[in-house]
């Protein structure tokens, strides 16, 4: 439970702590005299009045962000089982290296001459990434996973057109449990998004997959592990009729976490897949800083992927590669989230090959665990996933009346973060959790007796858990009200809009 | 607010039909168990009047804080008026699934399909499962 107190319900914006004048520093006045601002820059870039920043000083500053932290939950505070987000513990080294004068101070338009070392590190890293997927080509271009998916689907258009069959191949294909930016990904990209049902152990119906497929599918888009932690036993199967019909297969690198050094997308008869850097590869997420998606191909595909690409001449000094002529084009300012690839690329070089591998296999035995603590308190529909299990609170809702959501706000006033909740959509009431490798023995423990403490409490003191949380800066949220009215924006009282 | 009406029709989808008041007018909805389910609603996606479905072809989706779901038609005919009311405050689905929450409002072309729907003490049946 939160420990200590806290200031109130809510926290006053920044601005609301803005008094005119209060600084942190007082800069020296400069003995140059660089004359008006319009001498410099062209009047129609310059503001009319000076923007509003809230004035605040230096400890000010530090207290409020310190505040807002202690009343968030994140993964520098404990465990943050959300399935499917791979919330593992992110290693202060990768923020170290981003730092790096070299790197963070990059200007995106310096010659490629004076930034060999920024190159190097995103060939090297695309290389590793190659490595690990089984896969010919990369491109560390797309901004997250949802555009990776769009980069890789276009790729597949790509191809299609390419071979003269872009207004038939018109179906793209995804098993029910996938991540809904499948289909989204699929209709962005102008294919018909068409679902195939599962069989009873959650895997992709390999009946229901041969009638689905004609010389009209695209390909299929496939999680490996799948969405509820199964791994598609069937995938070469499953390629190889995807393949004999002219498909293509896609995976969706979510699950990665579970597989990577064990084995390999490129080996199970992929054609496409897409990192989640800020899943697998330990970048901060979640609101926490962008993501980066980058895609990996096989020979096939290569012509299509996104200018510029990094390449290494003969003589051993790295270039942006823009003569492309049948790539898809330019998918992100400049050449994507650098320092998110130089977090990525600290992460895999402090592991190494075979600690690649044994993170994979400690998150699935961290996963295991963990199932083998719960699995008498709530139902596992699907069995034990790899690296995530897809739990139920169906019976705990017949028996009590309390529902997932209930027994995900009451975990708050654990101290944890709820597991992912309502997903997938073929898992009543559903508790996604993936603990991750990083968590240890102890911590696994904790959490679990936190969802043993619940499932007892469901049954003695419903209430309790029916109105939870009462430990937290607030109480239980209006969802729907937050949905419908959505209201970000601060604006400065009677002020008319800057 | 009863949970399962007598005198209204479902579907396995969840749906309800009701009487408009009007012969051969019906009111399409969804029902209490299925509103519970999906959580608040945040926004209902309706077809325009005049637009004609086949039964149990999907008219609509409905957004809820925890899923979006296909709405879908219970029998063949045309739209002749929509909730425009749900548009403002969807939320009325969670509060009156079966009076100010209905959806569309239907003319059909076959009575008959109406024997195909669920009974109440059939639908009943189904979710207790």
């Amino acid at each position: 439970m939160a420990g200590f107190p806290l200031k109130g319900e809510t926290t006053p914006t920044i601005f609301e702590k803005s008094v005119a004048g209060r600084r942190g520093t007082r800069m020296t006045r400069s003995d140059a005299s660089p004359g008006p601002l319009s001498d410099l820059i062209p009047t129609r870039h310059l503001r009319g009045k000076p923007a509003r920043l809230p004035e605040v000083p230096e400890n000010e500053v530090v207290r409020h962000y310190t505040e807002l932290s202690l009343k968030n939950h994140h993964v520098d505070r404990a465990l943050y089982p959300l399935g499917s987000c791979t919330m593992k513990y992110n290693p202060k080294v990768n923020e170290a290296t981003c730092r790096l004068p070299g790197f963070a101070g990059l200007h995106p338009f310096t010659p490629q001459a004076s930034a060999q070392g920024a190159l190097k590190l995103m060939f090297e890293l695309a290389e590793m990434l190659k490595e690990v997927a089984g896969m010919d080509e990369v491109t560390l271009q797309p901004a997250a996973g949802a555009q990776g998916e769009m980069t890789g689907v276009l790729l597949m258009r790509a191809y299609h057109d390419a071979h003269g069959e872009g207004s038939t191949r018109r179906r793209i294909l995804f098993p029910e449990s996938a991540h809904g930016t499948n289909p989204a990904t699929a209709a962005m990209a102008g294919f018909d998004a068409e679902e195939i049902p599962s069989d009873e152990t959650g895997r992709v119906d390999l009946e229901a997959l041969r009638e689905n497929l004609d010389e009209a599918v695209a390909g299929l888009m496939l999680t490996n592990p799948n969405t509820l932690g199964v791994f598609e036993s069937d995938i070469a199967e499953i390629s190889k009729l995807v393949h004999e019909v002219g498909g293509l297969m896609y995976m969706d690198g979510a699950n990665l976490n579970a597989l990577m050094g064990v084995t390999r997308p490129g080996d199970m008869g992929y054609d496409v897949v897409h990192f989640n850097l800020h899943k697998t590869f330990s970048t901060p997420h979640g609101g926490g800083g962008p993501g980066a998606g980058p895609v990996a191909v096989k020979k096939h595909l290569a012509p299509y992927l996104p200018v510029p690409k990094v390449f290494r001449r003969e003589d051993g000094s790295y270039g942006l590669d823009w003569d492309r002529p049948e790539s898809v084009g330019k998918l992100h300012g400049f050449y994507g989230n650098f320092g998110v690839m130089v977090r990525a690329y600290t992460y895999m070089r402090m592991l190494g090959a075979t600690g690649i591998r044994e993170t994979a296999e400690a998150a699935v035995l961290n996963n295991a665990y963990l199932t083998a603590l719960l699995k008498e308190d709530f139902d596992l529909p699907y069995g034990r996933g790899m690296h995530e299990s897809v739990f139920s609170g169906s019976s705990l809702k017949k028996r009590t009346d309390i529902k997932t959501m209930d027994v995900a706000k009451r975990l708050l006033d654990y101290g944890f973060h709820a597991p992912t909740v309502y997903f997938p959509l073929n898992v009543p009431e559903a508790l996604m959790t993936e603990p991750t490798e990083t968590e240890t023995k102890q911590e696994l423990e904790r959490y679990a007796a936190a969802m043993k403490a619940i499932a007892r409490e469901a049954e003695t003191d419903p209430e309790l858990v029916a109105t939870a949380p009462h430990t937290t800066p607030v109480r239980r949220l209006d969802e729907g009200r937050a949905a419908r009215q959505l209201d970000l924006k601060w604006s400065f009282s009677g002020d008319a809009e800057d | 607010m009863s949970g399962i009406p007598d005198g209204f029709q479902y579907t396995e989808e969840h749906e309800y039909v009701c009487e408009a008041g009007t012969e051969g007018e019906y009111l399409v909805g969804i029902t209490d168990y299925a509103q519970g389910e999906l959580g608040d609603v945040v926004f209902v996606e309706l077809p325009a009047p005049g637009d004609a479905f086949e039964k149990m072809e999907v008219f609509g989706t409905i957004e809820a804080v925890k899923a979006v779901s296909d709405l879908y038609c219970p029998i063949s005919g045309e739209v002749v008026a929509i909730n425009e009311t749900l548009d403002e405050d969807p939320a009325l689905v969670n509060s009156d699934p079966y009076g100010e929450g209905w959806m569309i409002r239907i003319r059909v072309i076959d009575p008959s399909e109406l024997d195909d729907l669920l009974s109440p003490e059939a639908y009943a049946s189904l979710i207790e499962d």
